[in-house]
């Protein structure tokens, strides 16, 4: 483990730096790699740290969204306010979820399929709820773009890269930080062995619960971000169950469970859809669809070949 | 030059703008480089698609009117505003000078504040949410009209309708697909409607539905069962049809089916699938004027490019999309510039009297939006979305009540 | 109050529409009874069987109940392959990884529809499709009698088959005692992927009698997904006749929903149905407890 702290660094340092480096068009689809790598880190401490499968993770997203974009829509307050808002709903939501859930014993498959249900459940709700616009949606006013503005989160692209870097980089510290903290281990026997962490003492309910609300209030603010970055919210864009996949697709890629595999996963996966793009614009080949398809082959090439995902792979062939 | 040659030249060019660093080609004001963003895959891929023909077609037919040489760099953005985003930072890198597209409202906030903070102007081919322009945009432009407008034309053109034929429906079931779109369009329509005298007609009923919907039959049971004249529809394509279909099936024959502004039913999906069924719907909408000039040199480009393909079912996404896209060049004619600041100047002085599209000029007011773009009253005859009202552009006459499908 | 003939006309449609909702929720719950892995791919693949009747019909002018044979047949070569070739190696890694292999799956499939069929949305033309019959104040619509009746007919058979056949009767065991069927020498992989076959000729059943009531776009597939999901669980994952149960329930109670509330909110109930059967009875209705 000697190298890993170096290449943290070096990591770090190349991130902070980046926006001097490449132009405007490479820091839009780094600071996508980065929201996914932080959602997919969060999706990772209930799923790779805890061992619950949460398909609906969108859900979260949406309401954090929802719940700091009306703020601001309707009574002007920032997005600080409007982070805490989302935070206490989603862990509110979270703990409903997971208490039902997990009070009824429902597990494995039956859990992922009980989130996908609250996510569309939602979806549908918000499309028939006025206040926040319903389908037609909400839109944030985007008064002043030039100088930040970190009280309302109104800035240049530039200030939404660190602001994303930040929030990247504050995960991926806590995350480290829970898996050597004592709920880390506990939710490692879970996930390995729930009855036989049970046996041991642990009391799984309330750890599993903790995992979920830990999740939860992390992705809340990746929603959070999400409102003040595009400005513009519709229930069948942010709840829908492609967004799920997505936040999904990193961590399973790069490696569930790990503390690189989200951040790895969003990287590479982002930048293969990018590149077959570019790819595929220089032979020519401008068959609508023809794209995704390249992708599919990609992902479905590593999960059958890198079950783990390819951080730990990799990780072994550079002996970190 | 056909399509794939064209491809694929644009490609090299493509790739050789990707290699030569800061964009020098920028430095030789000789074409206007046009992003071209639209989502020709995902859920809107058949809208996507249609709308690039209107693109495809624009080299050639404004080099000819205006004798000046565009390129476009044509974008896919999935129907996912995620990817709307990143490529239109990637058009904006690769040299863009102005972007186009992108259909969907939502995208096109997305690209909105991409080309705000780029400086790029960005002409939005057609969207309808009316807050895009109500954000304080000095790059964004917008030459469609706006969910408001697309009501009160839609129900002047349902009031001119019942004049011409002299008729006087008492009732009117309303039933909408509840999406962004059809939402935008409810709020009008219930804002304006009680305030339209003219119209002899009352809600009897009025039915959501789910924009995914498969199955239509209990809103159609429903709403037959409202007893109403006739049926005001604001639908989506494929909902439409089954929608259509279901009508038949349940013996439901109101004097007739009049969208006040919505998509639908002027595709060509809804006459291959419909046949016969899709005789005499009617759809107010933002259309191109068959008689104008510049219609038929459209038409003519259009044939060529695709020789399969009628004009008339890509009319309002071909035709919005090439308008966009010569407002761009008219501007890079008078500018002689493809500096961004330079033609969203020229943007703004935009006067275009010769246009495809029904109504006023083009002329953006100060907050990017062009006012007074007509609808008309499009009826589907002899198996044609054809124009028969406003009267100066109508083809034919409009037929309303309208047969029953079936004589029994 | 909705009049009572409106009711009894929503009620049957909901019903026929369920029936066959319930055949393609069959496949999906076989497959999980015995394969233990969920189908994420099911929508998808059920938006393929309505291409292939499509372009059988466009072709062949076959009618879309013919063309059950041979798209079944395709079917059954494809699940087969399918789970032979790609999801037997995945029956011991965790369920995320199994997700992510069929996620993988939908992509292609949706988008080489996309490539192949182009994004315009296609159906048959048959002479009875907008007929109905009447049955005093009840109009029963054909195309959805004769679907639904294909439905029940191709579950029927199915059931025979778990129930009669030898190697039904081996399907089943592996279901029951994974470790059991290998002792007593049975192919396991090879009966995974007989199921997964068979998972997908209903699939194509169902699809080839879909196509009736909706036309076909490549985007069409996840919302069948879902709507599969939320039907087994309701009726019981795993069980055969959960499944049809199931279909109807939810095809009854969308209508019924529809009808006396919004009827753009009617999923929201199905969710909800959902997420009450999970917690309340978690194996569905007609499910066992693991």
């Amino acid at each position: 483990m000697k190298r890993s702290p170096v290449l943290l660094a070096v990591l770090a340092a190349l991130l902070v730096l980046l926006p001097l480096l490449v132009g405007n068009y490479a820091l839009s689809v780094a600071t996508l790699i980065l929201y996914f790598a932080y959602t997919g880190q969060a999706w990772n401490v209930m799923m790779g740290f805890a061992g619950q499968l949460s398909l609906g993770h969108a859900v979260y997203v949406g309401v954090g969204a929802y719940a700091a974009g009306s703020l601001f829509f309707h009574y002007g307050i920032g997005p600080w306010a409007g982070v805490c808002l989302a935070i206490a709903l989603c862990v509110a939501l979270g703990l409903v979820i997971g208490f039902l859930a997990f009070r009824f014993r429902i597990s494995g498959v039956y859990f992922a399929l009980l989130t996908i249900a609250f996510a569309e459940f939602t979806r549908i709700g918000f499309d028939h709820l006025d206040w926040t616009g319903g389908p037609g949606g909400m839109f944030l006013r985007v008064a002043q773009r030039d100088t930040w503005d970190l009280a309302n989160f109104r800035g240049p692209p530039l200030m939404y890269y660190y602001a994303m870097l930040a929030l990247a980089a504050g995960a991926f510290a806590l995350c480290a930080w829970l898996l050597r903290s004592r709920a880390g281990y506990y939710w490692q026997a879970i996930r390995e062995d729930e009855e036989a962490a049970q046996a041991l003492g642990i009391n799984t309910f309330r750890w599993k619960l903790l995992a979920v609300a830990i999740s939860a209030a992390m992705t809340a603010v990746a929603g959070v971000f999400f409102a003040f970055y595009y400005n513009n919210l519709f229930p069948e864009q942010i709840f829908h169950i492609s967004r799920s996949i997505e936040i999904i697709l990193g961590p399973v890629i790069g490696g569930v469970g790990t503390l690189f595999g989200p951040v790895l996963g969003a990287t590479v996966l982002t930048l293969l859809s990018d590149g077959i793009t570019e790819a595929l614009a220089a032979v020519g080949w401008e068959i609508p669809g023809i794209k995704q398809v390249f992708y599919g082959v990609v992902l479905l090439a590593v999960v059958m070949f890198l079950p783990n995902g390819i951080w730990p792979a990799l990780a072994r062939r550079l002996r970190l | 030059m056909d399509r794939r040659t064209f491809n694929r030249n644009m490609a090299v060019i493509g790739t050789a703008a990707a290699l030569s660093p800061f964009g020098i080609a920028r430095a030789q004001a000789q074409k206007l480089k046009v992003g071209v963003i639209l989502p020709r895959s995902g859920y809107l891929g058949f809208i996507g698609q249609s709308c690039q023909k209107g693109a495809d077609l624009a080299l050639e037919v404004i080099k000819e009117m205006l004798g000046v040489d565009i390129e476009l760099m044509n974008a896919d953005f999935e129907s996912n505003v995620d990817t709307a985003r990143t490529r239109a930072e990637r058009l904006i890198q690769e040299g863009a000078n102005v972007l186009v597209g992108p259909f969907d409202s939502g995208a096109a906030a997305a690209i909105a504040q991409v080309a705000e903070q780029r400086g790029v102007p960005f002409v939005i081919n057609i969207a309808a949410a009316p807050q895009i322009t109500e954000q304080g945009y000095k790059f964004v432009f917008r030459n469609f009209q706006t969910a408001g407008d697309i009501v009160r034309n839609g129900l002047d053109l349902i009031g001119e309708l019942f004049q011409a034929t002299n008729t006087v429906p008492r009732t009117a079931v309303y039933m909408h697909v509840n999406d962004t779109f059809g939402q935008a369009m409810t709020k009008g329509i219930s804002a304006m409607l009680p305030s339209r005298t003219q119209l002899p007609f009352k809600v009897v009923d009025t039915i959501s539905y789910d924009p995914a919907a498969k199955d239509l039959t209990v809103e159609v049971s429903k709403a037959k069962s409202a007893n109403a004249d006739f049926l005001l529809l604001v639908c989506r394509l494929n909902d439409a049809i089954i929608l259509r279909r279901e009508m038949v099936k349940q013996r439901w024959q109101p004097m007739g089916i009049v969208s006040p502004g919505s998509p639908g039913m002027y595709e060509e999906q809804y006459f291959k699938t419909l046949g016969k069924l899709s005789e005499y719907s009617i759809s107010n909408v933002p259309w191109y004027n068959p008689k104008a000039k510049l219609t038929q040199v459209v038409e003519k480009a259009f044939k060529k490019h695709n020789p399969k393909d009628n004009l008339v079912f890509h009319g309002l996404n071909a035709g919005f999309t090439f308008e966009a896209i010569l407002i761009a060049a008219d501007a890079f004619k008078r500018a002689k510039s493809t500096d961004p600041k330079t033609l969203a100047d020229a943007i703004r002085q935009t006067n275009i009297t010769e246009k495809m599209t029904l109504g006023a000029p083009i002329k953006f007011n100060a907050k990017g939006q062009v006012e007074g773009i007509g609808s008309a009253c499009v009826q589907n005859l002899n198996l044609l979305p054809t124009v028969v009202l406003p009267k100066d552009a109508a083809t034919a006459k409009p037929v309303f009540p309208v047969p029953g499908y079936k004589k029994a | 109050m909705p009049a009572l003939d409106l009711v009894a006309n929503v009620v049957v449609s909901g019903i026929l529409t369920g029936l066959v909702y319930g055949l393609m929720a069959l496949g999906l719950s076989v497959i999980f009874g015995v394969v233990r892995v969920v189908n994420f791919a099911h929508g998808e693949m059920m938006t393929l069987a309505m291409y292939a009747a499509t372009v059988l019909f466009a072709a062949f002018k076959l009618d879309p109940f013919l063309a059950m044979l041979p798209v079944a047949a395709a079917f059954f070569v494809f699940g087969y392959a399918l789970q032979a070739g790609f999801i037997n190696p995945f029956i011991t890694r965790p369920e995320h990884s199994q997700f992510m292999l069929l996620v993988a799956v939908a992509i292609i499939l949706v988008n080489a529809m996309l490539m192949i069929f182009g994004p315009d949305a296609r159906n048959v033309q048959v002479d009875y499709q907008l007929d109905s019959y009447e049955l005093g104040p009840i109009l029963i619509d054909k195309g959805r009698l004769f679907a639904a009746a294909a439905a029940v007919i191709a579950a029927s058979g199915l059931f025979a088959f778990f129930r009669y056949t030898l190697t039904g009767k081996a399907i089943r065991a592996c279901a029951d005692n994974y470790l059991g069927a290998r002792v007593v020498g049975l192919h396991v992989k090879h009966l995974y992927a007989l199921t997964f076959g068979l998972g997908a000729v209903c699939v194509a059943i169902a699809g080839c009698a879909m196509v009736l009531l909706v036309d076909v776009t490549p985007p069409l597939g996840p919302a069948y997904t879902l709507l599969a999901f939320v039907i087994v669980i309701v009726g019981g994952l795993g069980s055969m006749g959960g499944a049809l149960l199931g279909g109807v329930l939810i095809g009854v109670s969308e209508a019924l929903a529809g009808l006396f509330i919004a009827p753009s909110a009617k999923s929201m109930f199905s969710f909800g149905l959902l997420i009450l059967v999970l917690l309340l009875r978690p194996q569905g209705l007609l499910g066992r407890r693991a």
